[in-house]
């Protein structure tokens, strides 16, 4: 068996943020686990820019962004094994692992940072239907293909979902030689970025199909035409609105999940909406000495906040194990309500409260001139105007709750508010 | 009359603004549907001299993956994209390389580098890739 103050599961921007930020306050032994060949997570295979903004204060690509981070915890002299896959996490924090050259490793842990990160929806997972030649993949499958491994995943391409991912990959396949006949999207808006919509689609003029969805894939050995319909406002689609193009590949970028299955194993309660951990303002799940960080919690839509999340749960780790974490008082539990899907984190201990907490959520639509609200019981604490939410963007609440009483026992809730004579 | 629709991308409200060529403008163009005056600079760019980032890979001998990621060290022209691919496709690199070195220098005379994102070790791939 063997042991370590903290063992932190995912070598992604979660897990590499967590694991300095743990040795930077006080954590001696820190081991961190990795799946893949290399440190740094989805990043690696993200070469377009727009990252680090907020954490450096310029625009990186993300090989770049993984690699200050990589850099950093090898400076540190921070352990790390990679082809390595953790099998189980159990609640008393003992590990079981496997790699090649070690076979099955037993590693028993003070306490355990969770930082696995998300995967993508698959064809599966949505129910498409139609024959099922190859050439259907995810974007990001498609992403790695091109990006790392140099295959080129298609000449003629169509793409479902309009999720960030699949907007950047439009580009990206266009740039490298292939045609991207357009994207496909369900909702009336699009998920991903504006940003993204003009200079990944407008750019290249690669139509946009709002309210479409695949009714049928064609092809024995390989996708040979796909058929998009329009959908009406249960999402059904409507006959007689089916339009079919003849392609080699359809991408799916349909949403992404965060990745579970060891919280399942160790118990951990996972949220309904996020289908992440429920974590206090520690970033720690119900398990004491389990935190978790990243999109592992909740799918973040920039990476510099997965940084900001997973410096704070790599802190209170080793706060944790010093002991200087405090689980005696009283819990508020916080939650979204009236517009508001999801807030993070789900409940606060006040008694460890040190300045500001931040509050990440999501909205259930797109919204103008609103206002975000903030009670404890009846009570307003903060009301901040937004011009424009959309459930694509994530929003942050700072609340001061210091002065609340110990003894209060009122849950937090965070509502949206339509703005008077908007 | 030369004239263009667009949504701003300078914040995440996304005005959807309309640019249009006008002799008489000070800037050459008049903007409408724009919130506020940073979407105003955002349209007139856009129509006079809109650039972009170009970020891609190019092949690698000897380095653990066979793609280096690469960027161009500023915005070029967005007309030139394509040219730009080309140019940049018929480039190979050998491993080690050091994120930051130049690949490129003056990428089709537009005064910008095109420079590694990303460092590379020389090594071979793991043995179950090997096989073939």
């Amino acid at each position: 068996m063997l042991n370590y103050e903290i063992v932190v599961i995912g070598g992604g921007p979660a897990g590499l943020a967590a694991a300095i930020e743990a040795k930077k306050n006080g954590a001696k032994d820190i081991l961190v686990l990795e799946r893949d060949m290399e440190l740094g997570g989805i990043l690696q295979q993200c070469i377009h820019n727009g990252f680090g903004l907020h954490v450096f204060k310029e625009e990186l690509t993300g090989p770049e962004y993984a690699e200050r981070f990589i850099q950093e915890l090898k400076d540190m002299g921070i352990e790390y094994k990679l082809d390595t896959m953790v099998l189980e996490v159990s609640r008393d924090k003992k590990i079981r692992a496997m790699n090649r050259e070690e076979g099955i490793l037993n590693i028993h842990a003070k306490a355990v940072v969770l930082a696995m990160g998300c995967r993508e929806r698959t064809r599966g997972a949505i129910r498409i239907p139609g024959t099922r030649p190859a050439g259907v993949m995810t974007a990001g499958t498609a992403q790695r293909f091109v990006n790392m491994e140099g295959y080129m995943t298609g000449k003629r391409v169509l793409i479902l979902g309009s999720g960030d991912i699949g907007l950047i990959m439009a580009r990206r396949l266009t740039l490298e030689g292939a045609e991207v006949l357009g994207v496909a999207e369900l909702m009336p808006f699009s998920g991903g970025l504006n940003r993204n919509i003009v200079q990944c689609l407008e750019d290249y003029d690669i139509p946009l199909y709002l309210q479409h969805t695949v009714v049928d894939i064609e092809g024995k050995d390989r996708v040979e035409a796909v058929t998009i319909a329009q959908v009406d406002d249960r999402y059904k689609p409507i006959k007689g609105t089916e339009k079919r193009f003849d392609c080699d590949t359809l991408l799916l970028s349909v949403g992404l999940i965060p990745e579970n299955e060891l919280s399942k194993s160790a118990g951990i309660t996972l949220d309904r909406i996020t289908a992440g951990p429920n974590v206090n303002e520690a970033m720690e799940t119900s398990v004491e000495g389990i935190f978790a960080c990243g999109n592992v919690v909740h799918v973040h839509d920039l990476v510099d906040w997965v940084t900001e999340e997973s410096r704070k749960a790599g802190r209170n780790a080793a706060r944790y194990v010093s002991g200087a974490l405090k689980n005696t008082g009283n819990k508020i539990s916080v939650q979204g309500i009236k517009g508001v899907r999801y807030v993070v984190p789900q409940e606060i201990r006040p008694e460890n409260l040190t300045g500001k907490t931040e509050f990440m959520m999501r909205v259930d639509g797109v919204y103008q001139n609103v206002k975000l609200v903030a009670k404890i019981g009846e009570e307003v604490i903060r009301s901040v105007k937004r011009r424009h939410v959309a459930p694509g963007e994530m929003e942050n609440l700072m609340l001061d709750l210091g002065n609340i009483d110990p003894k209060n026992l009122n849950n937090l809730t965070i509502e949206l508010v339509q703005e008077e004579g908007a | 009359m030369e004239k263009k629709e667009m949504i701003c991308i300078v914040c995440p409200v996304g005005c959807h603004m309309e640019v249009v060529r006008d002799g008489k403008s000070k800037d050459g163009y008049e903007v409408s549907g724009n919130q506020c005056l940073r979407g105003k600079v955002y349209g007139v760019k856009e129509m006079s001299n809109p650039t972009r980032v170009l970020t891609t890979t190019v092949k690698i001998r000897e380095g653990k993956l066979p793609r280096l990621p690469v960027t161009t060290k500023g915005a070029i022209p967005k007309g030139m994209m394509m040219e730009a691919m080309k140019t940049i496709n018929q480039v190979e690199v050998k491993a080690p390389v050091k994120v930051g070195r130049v690949i490129i220098k003056n990428l089709l005379n537009t005064g910008v580098d095109v420079v590694a994102t990303r460092s590379m070790e020389e090594e071979a791939r793991s043995q179950s890739q090997k096989v073939s």
